[in-house]
């Protein structure tokens, strides 16, 4: 188990940095423009010299070594720089937006806060409400209970959240006034009172999410629940005389577990990325409406470095998925 | 058009009233609390210096300050500078080569450092740098020199005769920077100066306290400011993000923000949010024009490399029936009603402002008339030979393909003049682009507005400031854009005419401002007789603001923000 | 361009994403003799399931009217009358006409066969990539490697500008091979094809990797069965479940991409209605028009709920333990 993990962690790096190319090389090909959002009033040999400034004039090739050499080697040394003090970064090219002539990374850390907050808050909801519905949905399957589930679930997924985001603000923020409909970035909590706004900014985008994973999480729960079911050795558990308790929630609940788990892991990534139109509707701004603000602006090294580190998660938890399956399933054998 | 005008803006001063009667009471600074600003699109930088983004430079305004700006009127106001330089106050030379600007005395940056003409000269220097890409460098063209004569004296020289000298320094995209903040942050190295760029050291009337990009600007009101008493503001949260619907509703609806920008949305749902009773509605004009391009050269595909060069003209296009008739056929009053409301009139020039330059010889397209559109082109000769309801001559179809960029309201107008033009017997096919392709320079992409592969398309353009002659300059024969050029180029409809040349060189020549108006006119009356193009809004910018909030005088010319110093919070 | 709704995170977009089956829906079986009485048992268990009869009445009206709709309703979907705009539900107009006049109701019609056809075309799509590679993947281990970081690399992609880089590459050639609407088509169905197969994969492949230690493959393979017919036998019909579950939301995402793609300028025609877009363009009137954002929400939610029965009682009536209790 453990050389299966650290062999599938040294395929990573090369998995990844052909990923980082791919990625490049799919940015540069697309067609789009960081000047398309400047006023037209701009005069295009101005957009020429500021297109030059941002370094695109360079070939492509250098343009991704030097994305290489800033993501892997000045980023890490500048982090260490900053725990440390030390001035091991000094002088070197960050990556830079090229929208905001900034640190990328700096960004990216400003938006973490908000985004681990909302969509972190609406994927533990979403998993503490999904699991008890599809476990019991699929006990009394085809129950009033199980039923209503499948409505509530069935419609809570095919409603995007452009629409159900602004139907929540119209009725509890416009019409009921309970909550706010825009989420302050700045709220440092510090006090039980700040604590209550949080909930409360919070509240209606973590609604909203949680809608949509549990929709998801629970239909997978509720089916692979009921291919357990029918299991012989279920048959046997009951047979040997175990509390249905026991056989429900221990038995049968641990095998189900399998899929649903790489559903969770898998999704684990995408907390991180954020949630682009949620964040949008609610104001939010985080990494989700970053990534879509980037993208808008053709702001192609935030665009690269978010999506990287996006792969880098996802590879990381895909990883982890794999290494739960072996845990939770001792059949499954990896050598 | 006129009146029409004159009456929209006596009715934004009669819904002004109320508010003028609970006049400010004066008082001390930072007495009203925070004011609540949302800007749906985030501001990503404070310098307007390395981004043109009208999110930036607004947001920048509040804190940096240019040495003249415009009022609502389009009319210049002395803001850093004592006032205006002109011929007769011997601030202009005689032969209109030089500027000299005094500034007013005594001004301090929020660091409490004075201001110098050292700094105006350093803001030059800071965008003229060849390796800074400057966003505002066509500020500075034909500037060759700024220097500080003394303390509070700078003189601009041209390096030609300059009939309109108040581009540099003039209007919210030119402000003045410190230049002990910038000094280290010239050329390659600024965007090094990340904390330069994002808490701009100002003397405006607020000052930044934290910026976190495409997010939320803190700012708090500057203790140096120069008017006592103002802003009546202690701080500003200028948050961004969303969408003008959210951005409306947070203003109009729930009542969260004080202010909201550029909200693009139907009139009916404006109508419907601002029912609640918390906020209004306004909106500034000035020279944003809704305009169809006529590509007057052929974009088939099968031309290859040639396709829409002037080596092969339009093939029906060109028939000045063909445009006529297609602009007889929009109802233009219908499309303000549907998709514009308060943020649109209907117009017949390119140029449709201000007053001096606005010509009123093609006000008949503003009458709606398909049946007079139809006699046109049977007049011409296109006749439905075939029967299918679309008009044909010698083999060749009235087929336009008709492109824009992704918009919910241009959907809808492309939409109804689609129905329009079909009524009359034109084909028509949309197509919607992605805006950051659209506008966007890449020439490797089939879809920008320049490359133009389409007969027909729709958006937006204006010009900064009051001045139009470069804007006017932009449909030269020598503008037009080609695989040569990669395609840059303001001549989007490839419009060429040697007579229209010689006239842009005359408006060059010319210092007096009536007689500048007199031959703007005369460009905008050929462009659109020619039918280059097909004008079809006057937009306005629609904004709204919370009934409690006062002192708002809307402004296109300038920074919406201009004068937010004089804003204040209306006591109950 | 601004308030471009994008589909969710290129990574997050695809929690649950995923596709119809193909083997299961499959009418071709009844045609071979010697299944015939197998999948007549699977007929009368489907028969009694009451929900999936239900279901699979609903779509197929749906179905019907979006089909037939065109011939026998009298408005034109693209037809603008402003005369007679914003119109609440009457006779003539049951669903009432849009800002523009148009008739609400022919816009469902016709953007039901849109988003229909787009959604189980893609569905389709991106299920048979994802059964075919997590199998693939979980049953050969050699395959394991290469095809999961495969997938990987596109969990990784970034969904927009790869849907650009799309559009741009192949718009043209498509639209002058196929004309504009089955070109884009075509273009559409496959982004999201590509784009969202890959959860089904690893749900695939991870049940695969249980399935295959199982003592009946096991057993299988003992006495010599080629590895194609495990698969086909043993392995698929034991991880049918998990991907009814994809498709029935595979559906949905499918329907929301293409709307979130329409919106971006990637997808069809401005005048060309689907149901994601009506629902977007509903948004904004959601006070004011409720019906115009409550319509097109309520046809794919129906459309959802429905293919999901008819996918519980698909799985039920394949599952031969349960079958004839």
């Amino acid at each position: 188990m453990l050389t299966f993990t650290f062999r599938r962690l040294l395929y990573a790096i090369p998995t990844l940095l052909f990923i980082s190319l791919v990625i490049f090389l799919l940015l540069d090909l697309a067609p789009g423009d960081p000047m398309a959002q400047m006023p037209l009033t701009v005069p295009d040999e101005v957009k020429a010299r500021m297109r030059e400034a941002l370094g695109l004039g360079e070939p492509i090739h250098i343009r991704y070594w030097k994305w290489l050499v800033q993501f892997f080697w000045v980023e890490p040394l500048h982090m260490l720089d900053s725990l440390l003090g030390t001035g091991f970064a000094e002088g070197s090219q960050r990556i830079l937006s090229w929208q905001t002539r900034s640190p990328v990374v700096d960004i990216v850390m400003q938006r973490m806060p908000q985004t681990l907050w909302v969509v972190g808050t609406a994927y533990v909801v979403a998993i503490l409400i999904a699991i008890p519905v599809g476990i019991y949905s699929a006990y009394r399957q085809y129950s009033l209970f199980d039923q209503a589930g499948t409505f509530v679930t069935m419609v809570g997924f095919s409603v995007p959240p452009f629409f159900s985001g602004v139907l929540v603000i119209i009725i509890f923020a416009s019409q009921l006034g309970w909550f706010p409909s825009i989420y302050d970035t700045r709220l440092v909590v510090d006090s039980w009172s700040d604590f209550g706004l949080q909930v409360r900014q919070m509240f209606l985008p973590v609604m909203v999410l949680a809608l949509q994973i549990t929709s998801q999480l629970s239909r997978f729960m509720r089916a692979s629940m009921l291919d357990n079911l029918n299991q012989d050795y279920v048959r046997t558990a009951r047979a040997k005389g175990l509390r249905e308790k026991t056989v429900v929630l221990v038995h049968v609940l641990r095998n189900s577990m399998i899929p649903v788990v790489t559903v969770i892991a898998l999704g684990v990534p995408s907390i991180f990325g954020g949630a682009i139109i949620t964040e949008q509707v609610f104001k939010v701004n985080g990494i989700g409406q970053l990534l879509i603000t980037a993208i808008q602006g053709n702001d192609l090294p935030m665009v690269q470095t978010l999506t990287f580190i996006f792969a880098v998660l996802i590879v990381l938890f895909n990883l982890i998925a794999d290494v739960l399956y072996g845990i939770l399933d001792p059949r499954i054998r990896y050598d | 058009m006129k009146t029409k005008s004159a009456l929209l803006c006596a009715v934004a001063s009669f819904a002004m009233a109320p508010l003028a009667h609970a006049q400010d009471a004066g008082g001390e600074r930072g007495r009203d609390g925070q004011l609540n600003i949302l800007y749906w699109q985030a501001p990503s930088i404070l310098n307007p210096y390395l981004s043109s983004g009208t999110k930036d430079v607004e947001s920048a305004s509040l804190v940096i300050e240019p040495l003249v700006r415009f009022d609502e009127n389009g009319e210049m106001v002395p803001w850093l500078a004592e006032e205006i330089p002109t011929v007769e106050n011997g601030g202009v030379s005689e032969d209109l080569t030089s500027i000299t600007w005094k500034l007013k005395p005594g001004i301090l940056w929020s660091d409490g450092t004075p201001l110098t003409a050292e700094d105006v000269v350093f803001t030059w220097e800071y965008c003229t740098d060849p390796e800074g890409g400057c966003a505002q460098a066509q500020y500075f063209d034909n500037v060759t020199n700024v220097e500080a004569v003394d303390d509070e004296t700078v003189k601009i020289t041209f390096n030609m005769p300059k009939p309109f000298p108040y581009t540099a320094f003039v209007g919210s995209e030119s402000p003045i920077i410190q230049k002990a903040q910038f000094e280290n942050c010239r050329g390659a190295a600024a965007p090094t100066c990340t904390d330069a760029n994002f808490g701009p050291i100002g003397t405006g009337p607020f000052m930044v306290e934290d910026f976190r990009p495409n997010d939320v600007v803190t700012l708090t009101a500057n203790p140096n400011y120069r008017e006592e008493g103002k802003p009546a503001f202690a701080s500003v949260n200028f948050k961004g993000g969303g969408d003008a619907a959210g951005a409306a509703r947070a203003v109009l609806s729930t009542g969260e923000y004080d202010y909201a920008w550029n909200l693009q949305l139907s009139p009916e749902v404006l109508d419907q949010l601002s029912a609640a009773g918390l906020g209004t509605v306004v909106a500034a004009y000035g020279t944003s024009v809704e305009r169809i391009e006529i590509n007057q050269t052929d974009p088939s595909a099968s031309l290859g490399d040639e396709r829409s060069t002037v080596a092969h003209p339009h093939p029906f296009l060109t028939d000045p029936a063909v445009p006529a008739a297609m602009s007889k056929a929009i109802d233009r009053q219908l499309l303000v009603d549907i998709g514009y409301g308060p943020g649109g009139q209907p117009t017949c020039n390119i140029l449709p402002a201000p007053e001096a330059y606005a010509s009123t010889a093609n006000d008949d397209c503003l009458n709606y008339d398909p049946e007079a559109a139809k006699a046109m082109l049977e007049e011409a000769g296109w006749v439905d030979e075939d029967g299918d309801g679309i008009r044909e001559k010698d083999g060749v179809r009235l087929s336009v393909l008709f492109q824009t960029s992704v918009n919910a309201v241009r959907q809808d107008v492309q939409a109804l003049i689609k129905e329009d033009w079909e009524n009359i017997g034109i084909e028509t096919e949309l197509r919607s682009v992605d805006a950051s392709v659209f506008f966007g320079g890449d020439p490797s992409s089939p879809d920008t507005f320049q490359k133009f592969f389409a007969d027909v398309e729709m958006y937006t353009n204006n010009f900064a400031g009051v001045d139009p002659q470069a804007y006017m300059a932009g449909w030269r024969c020598s503008d037009i854009p080609s695989p040569e050029t990669q395609w840059q180029g303001q001549n989007v409809p490839r419009f060429c005419s040697e007579e229209y040349d010689a006239l842009v060189d005359e408006l060059g020549d010319t210092a007096d401002i009536e007689e500048r108006g007199e031959i703007a006119k005369r460009l905008n009356d050929m462009l659109v007789q020619n039918y280059a193009m097909l004008p079809l809004i006057h937009r306005g910018n629609p904004a709204a603001h919370a009934n409690t909030l006062g002192g708002i005088r809307m402004n296109d010319w300038d920074s919406e923000l201009w004068n937010i110093a004089d804003w204040y919070r209306i006591s109950e | 361009m601004t308030n471009a709704h994008a589909p969710e995170t290129p990574v997050g977009a695809d929690r649950g994403t995923v596709a119809a089956s193909a083997p299961v829906a499959g009418s071709e079986p009844i045609l071979l003799t010697q299944a015939r009485s197998q999948w007549w048992d699977v007929w009368d268990q489907f028969r009694n399931h009451k929900g999936a009869m239900a279901g699979a009445a609903v779509f197929l009206l749906i179905v019907l009217v979006v089909v037939f709709g065109p011939y026998a309703w009298p408005f034109d979907p693209t037809e603008t009358n402003i005369r007679s705009r914003n119109q609440g539900m009457s006779l003539t107009h049951p669903l009432g006409t849009d800002q523009l006049g148009r008739d609400v109701f022919a816009r469902m019609i016709q953007g039901g066969r849109v988003s229909l056809a787009v959604g189980m075309t893609a569905m389709a799509l991106s299920l048979v990539l994802g059964t075919l590679i997590g199998v693939l993947a979980g049953y050969f281990r050699r395959l394991d490697g290469p095809l999961m970081r495969l997938t990987d690399l596109f969990l990784a992609l970034p969904l927009l500008p790869l849907l650009l880089v799309m559009v741009l590459l192949f718009r043209e050639p498509l639209t002058a091979a196929f004309g504009i609407e089955t070109g884009i088509f075509i273009l559409i169905v496959s982004a999201i094809g590509i784009t969202s197969w890959m959860q089904t994969a690893r749900i695939v492949r991870g049940d695969v990797l249980a399935l295959k230690e199982r003592e009946f493959v096991l057993a299988a393979r003992s006495i010599g069965t080629p590895a194609r017919r495990i698969v086909t036998r043993h392995v698929l019909p034991n991880v049918l479940s998990p991907i009814m579950v994809s498709a029935t939301l595979g559906i949905a995402t499918a329907i929301i991409t293409e709307s979130a793609l329409s919106f971006l300028g990637l997808g069809f025609p401005p005048d060309f209605p689907t149901w994601g877009r009506l629902l977007n363009d509903g948004v904004p009137y959601l006070e004011l028009y409720p019906g115009r954002a409550f319509w097109p929400g309520l046809a794919i939610s129906l459309v959802v709920l429905s293919i999901n029965y008819v996918g519980d009682g698909l799985r039920d009536a394949l599952d031969p333990r349960i079958r004839g209790r």
